[in-house]
């Protein structure tokens, strides 16, 4: 499956099927501070992703601090 | 995973909660806790005007979107920071997000209106990017209250973020932030309200929020936080989260509960006496304000042009 990643904006392929938490593991990326979105929908961690998905796994921390 | 309430299938999980949501009981959810915050911390009264501080973040804009939702007469105010193309993007994605919901946007450039930009002004002041752009921001909600008679200034601040500045003040003691690290900040001194309806929202949930109700925002980053302190705590502090869940809850409400008092009191007994600055009106406990100040280094200074972006 294609993956996307953001913030610098680069793309993955990553053999499938594996589930959503098993991917985070294995990019070393914490649940915490992700979401993995297809399209508009938010991926729920325990479902599975396939061969034919482009997913986008979209940090959500931000922000400076004065 | 099924939703608590409904037992449908669920979109996303609250670790902290130990809970699973459906789209529309996250939204619920969402909506219930920004209610909780305004009442638990009496934020707002009804038929008060809020002046939201937007920037084209997803925090900001959720904040807007939700305070409208629960009711509220909320407008907002962006301010051209002039960091390159990043402030260009943003502000553009807090137009569209005024314009297709047909709510009032206030607008104010930095450059054009002040002589100066964040990164000019970082370079002219020798401070840390994020110093310099927090005391514009500021100083201009104040200003953009002041002047369009708004009772309120709304923040986006979450959750992560509240966190993330009290283990920084934490960590170096900085007993005067700690008094004054609360979810409202009275309007005194000619200085509007200060709210923040999101501190009971992480900012993985405001993410969320703004991804289930089609609310564009910036994802990229600003290119001048790159790096900062505030990032590496808030990552810090997810480190800690995964390993325990509800870890920056409990900080950072235990603290308001059983600590925050102890250093308020600190900060009240240090009474300073403010007149009007002599330059733009705004309170100060000196004759020039700090934003004028950094104006006035700042607006003579060669603009400074951020590189492309990647």
């Amino acid at each position: 499956m294609k993956v996307v990643l953001r913030n610098p904006r680069r793309e993955l392929e990553v053999s499938g099927p594996i589930s959503v938490i098993a991917l985070l593991n294995r990019l070393e990326l914490n649940r915490e501070s992700v979401l993995v979105i297809r399209g508009d929908e938010l991926i729920p961690g325990d479902a599975m992703l396939d061969d034919a998905q482009t997913i986008e796994i979209r940090p959500v921390i931000s922000g400076g601090a004065a | 995973m099924k939703c608590r309430v409904c037992r449908e299938p669920a979109v996303i999980d609250v670790r902290r909660q130990n809970a699973n949501y459906c789209r529309d009981h996250f939204l619920r959810m969402c909506r219930d806790q920004v209610a909780k915050a305004i009442s638990e911390f009496d934020m707002l009264q009804p038929g008060e005007r809020v002046l939201v501080a937007v920037s084209g973040g997803k925090d900001s804009l959720a904040c807007w979107h939700l305070l409208r939702e629960l009711g509220y007469e909320a407008d907002g105010f962006v301010i051209g920071l002039g960091i390159g193309d990043y402030s260009d993007e943003s502000t553009q994605y807090a137009r569209d997000f005024a314009e297709k919901r047909g709510l009032t946007l206030h607008y104010c450039n930095l450059r054009e209106e002040h002589g100066f930009d964040v990164p000019t002004a970082a370079k002219a002041t020798r401070r840390v990017p994020c110093s310099a752009c927090g005391l514009s921001k500021r100083h201009l909600f104040d200003a953009a209250a002041r002047d369009h008679g708004y009772d309120v200034v709304a923040t986006g601040h979450n959750l992560d973020d509240e966190a993330a500045v009290l283990f920084g003040n934490v960590l170096r003691w900085q007993t005067d932030y700690l008094g004054r690290q609360l979810p409202v900040l009275p309007g005194e001194h000619g200085f509007p309200r200060k709210v923040k309806p999101l501190v009971r929202l992480g900012e993985r949930e405001t993410a969320a929020y703004c991804v289930l109700t089609g609310i564009d925002y910036i994802v990229e980053e600003c290119p001048m936080a790159e790096g900062n302190k505030h990032l590496g705590y808030k990552a810090a502090l997810n480190e800690i989260e995964l390993e325990s869940p509800g870890s920056k809850h409990d900080f950072y409400f235990g603290f308001l509960k059983r600590a925050s008092a102890r250093f308020t009191s600190e900060i009240e007994s240090q009474h300073l006496e403010l007149s009007a600055c002599t330059r733009c009106g705004a309170p100060t406990p000196e004759d020039v304000c700090a934003f004028c100040k950094l104006a006035e280094r700042s607006s003579g200074h060669e603009p400074v042009t951020l590189r492309a972006r990647r």
